[in-house]
């Protein structure tokens, strides 16, 4: 315990010094937000817009419209940062969606230990992505443009292989201080944040009912602080995974367009990592290996916050355009919820065959699995295609529950890896063979839209390939470690009779339902 | 006196009762309980796995009657506790002791 505490003072302290390292401001960082927006963030904003040199020219003989230039750039840029704040606000709300789902699936013994770990969740991992997270996911990304610059952020790391530059993670932004603090970073923070919590929450889900609440906050601050900012830098951030396109000619480099692997998939296999370490539940699977089912205390609580999930999934997809002047945006609100209905129908349709029943604990994964798929090709595909990769998530889920269970061994109390994990990699293939080539054009450095097999282009697959293997490769291995050598210094795992009896007076000291006689 | 416990389907309580007060039982008490009898539960799949459902829930009902009110108040349960499938329940007779009124004191048949 004394060396935790030591460990924890060390490292905190070690950050401030990095943090306040640029101590004085960059010249063009305004936290007021006075001079962001100008006549500057016209030119190239439409296809008709002025050029720079117009802007110049028209000084002398112009004097008006030069003034009305910077006052449009100024609303242009305003537009687009409304936009993106208020779509962070959604994904926010998201963490209430990802509490009642977990919560109503599972028992209500553990409630108020469930939805603890989805509420604390999220002061943890915002405050451990504001010490470092963020620096190191974003601080080399170059900013933001269409939200007003944020330039400051232009230290990446880079090692070279090959050749080329090999982006790795950034350092600029520690404590959001220094240079980094400015009006547009912040509203990035903002925005990069509430993705980075919906990451730290899914873990929860498979790991209910049995994790002790300490060793869940020590986890919150070590996937906020350094595995999501990591692999999201190398997408994200302007690191090696989205160069491979300018670098190595695969397609546009890897594409991620709201994050089915920087989310999902480092989700879904981080709960892998630690439903593997911590075990399953008491009762779960009987000596000969034959799983026993647990279900859910409150089915009306988890389809609400699953409702609440996929609202808030407008703002997760449509937000991630980073611009509420790229219409684009209704295509992509379109596509996301056309997969989350494919997801939801292909999901009950394969119980009802199967089973007899359409069971609505797996249709609801199958909404949110269609929710996951789409998240990375929602701005590259047409709905038939949405509608399709929803479908196939939703018979995914089907299976990916069944393996997880029966062939893994694993208890996933509330399919967080079917869910996440299996659907953020198809999201990633999908991505490479549905993108039909009606946008992206210029993005990760490389011209002309995004194309996926199916419409003529098989360089893409590779990249989104490459990335799925990365992050598996990448996310299990470091989480594992970390959940391995945490379960050395502190137990994962409650005792076994705390366990029986319920977690929520002992873990968190509070009774969920105290005037309810409820089966322990 | 006697004690009637009578275990039925949850959602006959309406009927038993009303039957039960129209035959002069002046009281009862319910709980909610669980159980089996050779109806043994029955089997559910929940995301693809048996739940094996051994405890069916039920309704109890305890009322104590005159010895004379008995066959009057058992007739009342069977009628309207039935439905001719297996899991209708069961009523279980047994004597009493002493009842005392709490309120006045009272005890033996007048109190009841």
């Amino acid at each position: 315990m004394r060396r935790m505490k030591t460990f924890v003072t060390a490292a905190i302290l070690a950050l401030l010094l990095i943090g306040i390292h640029p101590l004085r401001g960059d010249a063009a960082s305004d936290p007021s937000g006075v001079t962001i927006g100008s006549a500057s963030d016209v030119v190239g904003a439409t296809p008709g817009a002025p050029s720079a040199d117009d802007i110049k020219n028209m000084a002398a003989s112009e004097p008006l419209a030069v003034k009305l230039a910077d006052v449009v750039g100024h609303n242009r840029i305003a537009i687009n940062m409304v936009w993106v704040l208020f779509c962070g606000f959604l994904v926010m709300f998201m963490q209430a969606g990802f509490a009642l789902a977990e919560t109503g699936f599972t028992r209500a013994k553990n409630a108020g230990h469930t939805m603890a770990m989805n509420f604390m969740v999220y002061p943890v991992g915002m405050l451990g992505f504001w010490m470092c997270g963020f620096a190191i996911m974003m601080g080399g990304s170059g900013g933001a443009a269409s939200i007003g610059g944020g330039s400051a952020l232009a230290n990446e790391f880079t090692i070279n292989l090959f050749g080329k530059d090999f982006g790795l993670f950034g350092s600029t932004g520690f404590f959001l201080s220094g240079s980094a603090y400015d009006a547009v970073i912040f509203s990035m923070f903002l925005f990069q944040m509430v993705f980075m919590d919906t990451t730290a929450t899914i873990p929860t889900g498979a790991m209910a009912e049995r994790w002790t609440f300490k060793s869940f906050m020590i986890y919150g601050f070590f996937i906020s602080m350094f595995v999501y900012p990591i692999y999201g830098n190398w997408v994200w951030g302007g690191g090696w995974l989205s160069t491979l396109g300018k670098n190595f000619g695969f397609g546009h480099g890897v594409l991620d367009f709201a994050g089915s692997s920087v989310v999902h998939m480092t989700g879904g296999v981080a709960a892998v990592a630690g439903a593997m370490v911590l075990g399953p539940r008491l009762g779960k699977f009987n000596k000969d290996g034959s799983p026993n089912a647990m279900p859910g205390h409150h089915i009306p609580m988890a389809l609400t916050g699953c409702f609440i999930l996929a609202f808030g999934w407008f703002g997760f997809n449509a937000g991630s355009t980073l611009a509420g002047g790229d219409l684009r945006i209704g295509v992509v609100a379109v596509n996301t919820m056309l997969a989350s209905a494919g997801g939801a129908l292909s999901s009950a349709l394969f119980m009802w065959f199967r089973y007899g029943k359409p069971d609505i604990s797996m249709i609801a994964n199958g909404f949110l699995a269609g929710l996951v798929a789409i998240t990375a090709p929602c701005a590259f595909v047409n709905s038939v295609s949405a509608v399709g990769i929803g479908v196939i998530a939703g018979i995914l889920l089907c299976y990916a529950v069944f393996f997880v269970e029966r062939k893994m061994k694993l208890d996933d109390p509330v399919g967080a890896i079917s869910v996440h994990g299996i659907n953020g990699a198809w999201g990633m293939i999908a991505l490479g063979l549905f993108a039909d080539g009606t946008y992206g054009d210029g993005l990760n450095g490389v011209a002309g839209p995004v194309k996926g097999l199916f419409y003529g282009d098989g360089s893409q697959l590779a990249a989104q390939s490459i990335a799925v293997v990365t992050n598996i490769i990448f996310v299990f291995v470091v989480m594992y470690a970390f959940f391995k050598i945490l379960n050395k210094i502190t137990p994962l795992r409650v005792a076994a009779d705390l366990e029986e009896n319920g977690l929520d007076m002992a873990e968190v000291a509070v009774n969920a339902y105290p005037e309810f006689n409820i089966n322990r | 006196m006697k004690k009637i416990e009578a275990i039925i389907r949850t959602h006959k309580l309406e009927d038993v009762k009303n039957a039960l007060t129209v035959a002069g039982v002046q009281g009862m008490t319910i709980s909610h309980v669980e159980g089996f009898g050779r109806q043994k539960g029955h089997q559910e799949i929940y995301r693809g796995t048996e739940v094996k459902v051994s405890f069916v829930p039920k309704i109890k009902i305890v009322a104590v009657v005159q010895d004379a009110m008995l066959e009057k108040a058992l007739t009342a349960i069977v009628d309207n506790a039935q439905t001719g499938k297996v899991g209708d329940g069961k009523i279980f007779v047994s004597d009493v002791a002493e009842v005392v009124r709490i309120r006045t004191g009272e005890r033996g048949e007048v109190a009841i």
